[in-house]
């Protein structure tokens, strides 16, 4: 069930619950952090262009924390930018969501034994929403991630508690 | 255009026993070993020289020899100490069109290199690095602090030391998988 419960006919007016048109709202204008790692951005960057079109989603790219929803997690996670993106994190208002992008970011992907620099998977600092597998991911499947991302936010309740 | 074993011959001329040996016989290009106290004046004297010019330091890089010493003690366990650090200066001469590789090894225990920073200034950060990750000092580096990890890392913690373990933890966060 979409945004409209009833519709009438003849005129402009619409009934709705207030749960749907605030999730309806939230998820239709996923605006992004501008944040890039290592080369899962460089797939990011192609889901942002005109090929794939981030922006029919309502994902745009902001600059600073305090204007975005999402921050995608596109990349290897060392121990010195992990402080770094628990600090961004703190810096997007509520509510915020995270996609972790990619094997590294997941679990440490090719640096999960010997890399003596990189935190073993990005949810040891934040609480993750959605983990898109793949080394790098493609395009559609970070879609299929964004598309998951908005099916959970499409059924959160402002009075029950979700997560 | 000079060869490896010519550029061991003029430098041996000018410095005796600082150069000890051109190892050639190797599948990878041949290199020079001298003594890691006087590579500053041996890389003034490379960079100088009408008949050398090396004026390209193309890369710096620190290496761990991995040649520790077995001592076994009474009860019959073994450890093992000591061993090699090595500085390797790969130059090239663009006016003259020739190669040569330096090697200058130091003590694990106490590894002191002399800078070459005043000779060719991309010495600095490539110094850092190797300090940064085998832990080699470099005498007369103009700053030699930590250049690719974080500046609160463990002051005696070098990763790619052949003997390196991780740590448990870097700042609250869990280190192994």
């Amino acid at each position: 069930m979409g945004i409209l419960d009833k519709e009438f006919s003849d005129s402009n007016i619409i009934i709705t619950n207030f749960d749907n048109l605030m999730n309806w709202a939230r998820l239709s204008s996923l605006w992004q952090l501008g944040f890039g790692l290592a080369c899962c951005a460089i797939e990011m960057m192609a889901t942002s262009a005109s090929h794939y079109d981030f922006d029919r989603f309502g994902v745009i790219p902001r600059n600073t924390p305090r204007q975005a929803d999402i921050i995608i997690i596109s990349g290897t996670v060392t121990l010195k930018m992990a402080l770094r993106i628990k600090r961004l994190y703190e810096q997007i208002a509520d509510p915020k969501y995270i996609i972790s992008m990619g094997s590294c970011s997941n679990c440490g992907g090719p640096y999960w034994e010997h890399g003596y620099h990189v935190l073993k998977g990005v949810d040891r600092v934040i609480p993750v929403d959605v983990y898109v597998p793949g080394c790098p991911p493609r395009p559609e499947a970070l879609l299929e991630g964004l598309l998951k991302l908005q099916e959970k936010i499409r059924n959160e309740s402002s009075v029950k508690k979700t997560a | 255009m000079k060869s490896s074993k010519e550029i061991f011959e003029i430098l041996k001329a000018e410095f005796g026993d600082k150069i000890l040996e051109l190892k050639e016989d190797i599948p990878v290009d041949p290199y020079i070993i001298v003594t890691p106290d006087s590579t500053e004046k041996i890389a003034r004297f490379l960079h100088d020289s009408s008949d050398l010019q090396f004026d390209s330091l193309m890369v710096l890089s620190g290496v761990d020899d991995n040649n520790p010493v077995k001592t076994k003690d009474e009860e019959g366990t073994e450890s093992l100490s000591g061993g090699t650090l090595s500085v390797y200066y790969h130059l090239y001469s663009i006016p003259l069109n020739h190669k040569i590789v330096i090697r200058a090894v130091t003590e694990k225990e106490n590894p002191m290199v002399q800078s070459v920073e005043s000779v060719w200034k991309t010495a600095d950060w490539h110094e850092r690095e190797a300090f940064d990750m085998v832990g080699i000092r470099f005498e007369n580096h103009p700053d030699l602090t930590r250049i690719l990890l974080p500046y609160d890392w463990d002051e005696s913690s070098f990763p790619l030391r052949k003997d390196y373990k991780n740590p448990e933890f870097y700042q609250g966060m869990k280190i192994p998988y």
